[in-house]
């Protein structure tokens, strides 16, 4: 009796003891199957020259190194990327930042609106948000246009076919998608900011503007850290926009692949042009650039934070 | 002369305050107008949108653009393309999360730390790296123009289970799973009957993000599920935006329709929502 009690309780024990490990399984086989798998083989992929039928020639490094050298492309690409990056992604902390400083008041009213209507377009689809705005950018009968000419007698803008235009529509509408966002996150964080800090520096006699400077940027660089490097990852990676406003997979970024991103590009080699081997290595080359681009970020920040 | 002084800073003070919420208006008008703007397009005729000045009041074309989007483009069946994915894909990841949240926050176990920080490490990987070979093997499958390429590998993903399981330590007390025990439920008991109830609010937020993110995905759907039948809104609109050369008033009905569930999500939940979300990257 006693000794089949025992046992009962013991295989219990060990189920109880596998259970965890259950629950927590489907994620490792997803992971392995549609994440861990794919990528090595990506690796294989990227050193063929392989169509959508299948591999047919061995190319090595070759891959790699005619982005360098013969395509037409790739350069122009990152360039682009790197320049949206600066004026789509980075651009957006110089308003959020402000913003949240200036949410950032007990005594606010309509602070929920404010704060709703801020997020709003972070949560809204990238081909609504680009289908509107093509509306809006539109040369003869858009909104932005209109406003520029009649309120401030600039010329109407070519949005979609003058190559530095492009890139300001593309950019104007990554900020629009994402100021809010990060003004959120910014809010939080100074949010747990102590106002006695303040308290020191107003009897110092500091004014307000020299109080943000020298107390809220300093205290808030873990978190400017943490939403640049969103920035970054999310800024290398920018496809939907080009693709929706610029004539899909043939349109190549618009005129003079002003818009042409090299994750855009990727997917016009591998899903438009069929040519998986080089659209794996371009992908390989991407991850390798927002790697350096994050340890620049890293490395930038402990400076500033060790000053 | 004191007076003069005292008027002049309260001035200042009111000036300022003018200013600030001038710059927050300005903004909220901004990021409004967008949304605002779509519905007024959605009901007006082609004429109507292609005209100078542009308009900023409603037309009467709504009933008819309406029509046209859902008898002569048949958009219907994207919408419920994608309500049917963004629904599956949100029950099958609340449940999974919350399991392995659940073992995560109130199990002890072997390699629990180095499993978790490996979940976590895999929040690094961009999407981008394997949607090749990702492809390949969607299309060995058979589940190339399915929906299951869209729901079933995001069922357990990292971030769920990390926000569940930050949300389950704290909201679960380590006592009531004792006296449970104690009283006699099996361990498939405690999860339905106490640990789901009590995580709630946290599968809320989870559902809330899963269902945005995938009634958002374009790319996913664009490149794994490009049937125009079997497609979902986004993929949808953007075919009809290229192709269209004309009756662009029912585009953006449908462009309005993407936008609709998200705005009504955004309302009941909005002020909770902001703070988790803050909250949690900042963890993150």
């Amino acid at each position: 009796m006693l000794r089949d009690g025992q046992d009962i309780m013991g295989s219990l024990k060990s189920r109880q003891r596998l259970l965890p490990y259950l629950f927590i399984s489907p994620f490792f086989i997803l992971f392995a199957i549609f994440g861990l798998y794919p990528i090595g083989y990506s690796v294989y992929i990227s050193f063929f020259r392989w169509g959508l039928t299948g591999p047919s020639e061995f190319m090595g490094l070759r891959n790699y190194g005619l982005l360098f050298t013969t395509d037409p492309f790739f350069l122009k690409s990152l360039l682009n990327t790197l320049i949206l990056l600066v004026t789509g992604s980075l651009l957006q902390h110089f308003f959020a930042i402000p913003l949240a400083i200036l949410l950032n008041n007990q005594k606010l009213k309509f602070r929920h609106l404010f704060r709703a209507t801020y997020f709003l377009p972070f949560i809204t689809s990238t081909v609504s948000i680009v289908i509107i705005f093509t509306q809006l950018f539109d040369h003869n009968f858009g909104w932005i246009n209109h406003v520029l000419t009649t309120l401030f007698g600039i010329e109407p803008i070519k949005w979609f076919s003058d190559p530095p235009a492009i890139k300001g529509a593309l950019s104007i509408m990554l900020n629009w998608k994402y100021i809010g966002w990060n003004t959120i996150i910014y809010l939080a964080g100074l949010q747990n900011i102590s106002p006695n800090y303040y308290e020191a520096a107003r009897i110092d006699g500091a004014g307000t503007l020299r109080q943000h400077i020298s107390i809220t940027l300093p205290l808030l660089l873990p978190i400017i850290f943490f939403t640049i490097t969103l920035s970054i990852i999310g800024g290398m990676q920018i496809v939907d926009e080009v693709f929706v406003l610029l004539g899909g997979f043939e349109g190549l970024g618009g005129p003079q692949n002003a818009g042409l991103t090299t994750a855009f590009y990727l997917l016009y080699t591998a899903f438009s042009a069929g040519r998986l081997g080089k659209g794996a290595a371009i992908a390989w080359l991407l991850f390798v650039v927002i790697i350096l681009m994050t340890l620049i970020n890293r490395l930038v920040t402990s400076r500033l934070e060790n000053r | 002369m004191n007076k003069v002084l005292r008027r002049q800073k309260l001035t200042k003070k009111y000036s300022s305050r003018f200013l600030i919420y001038l710059i927050l208006f300005l903004f909220v008008f901004i990021f409004a107008f967008p949304f605002y703007y779509v519905f007024v397009l959605s009901s007006l005729d082609d004429s109507e949108i292609f005209t100078s000045p542009p308009r900023l009041f409603f037309g009467t074309h709504i009933l008819e653009n309406w029509r046209i989007l859902f008898e002569q483009i048949n958009f219907g069946r994207n919408f419920l393309n994608s309500v049917g994915i963004a629904t599956l894909s949100t029950l099958f990841t609340i449940f999974f999360c919350t399991l392995g949240g659940y073992a995560f926050a109130k199990y002890s176990f072997k390699g629990k730390k180095i499993l978790f920080t490996f979940v976590l490490t895999t929040l690094a990987i961009p999407p981008f790296l394997n949607i090749i070979p990702f492809f390949r093997m969607m299309v060995a499958f058979g589940w190339y123009n399915t929906w299951l390429p869209l729901i079933v590998p995001g069922v357990a993903n990292a971030f769920g289970i990390f926000l569940m399981t930050q949300f389950i330590g704290r909201a679960v007390p380590d006592e009531m799973l004792e006296a449970a025990r104690i009283d006699g439920f099996g361990e498939l008991g405690i999860l339905f009957r106490i640990v789901f109830p009590l995580a709630a609010p946290g599968i809320s937020v989870l559902g809330t993000i899963t269902f945005i993110g995938s009634w958002n995905n374009f790319l996913g759907a664009l490149i794994l599920l490009p049937k125009i039948e079997r497609t979902t809104i986004p993929v949808a609109l953007s075919s009809l935006r290229s192709q269209s050369g004309g009756g662009f008033g029912a585009i953006y009905i449908g462009t309005a329709l993407a936008l609709l569930p998200l705005i009504i999500v955004f309302l009941s939940f909005s002020k909770k929502i902001i703070n988790d979300f803050a909250r949690g990257s900042i963890k993150g």
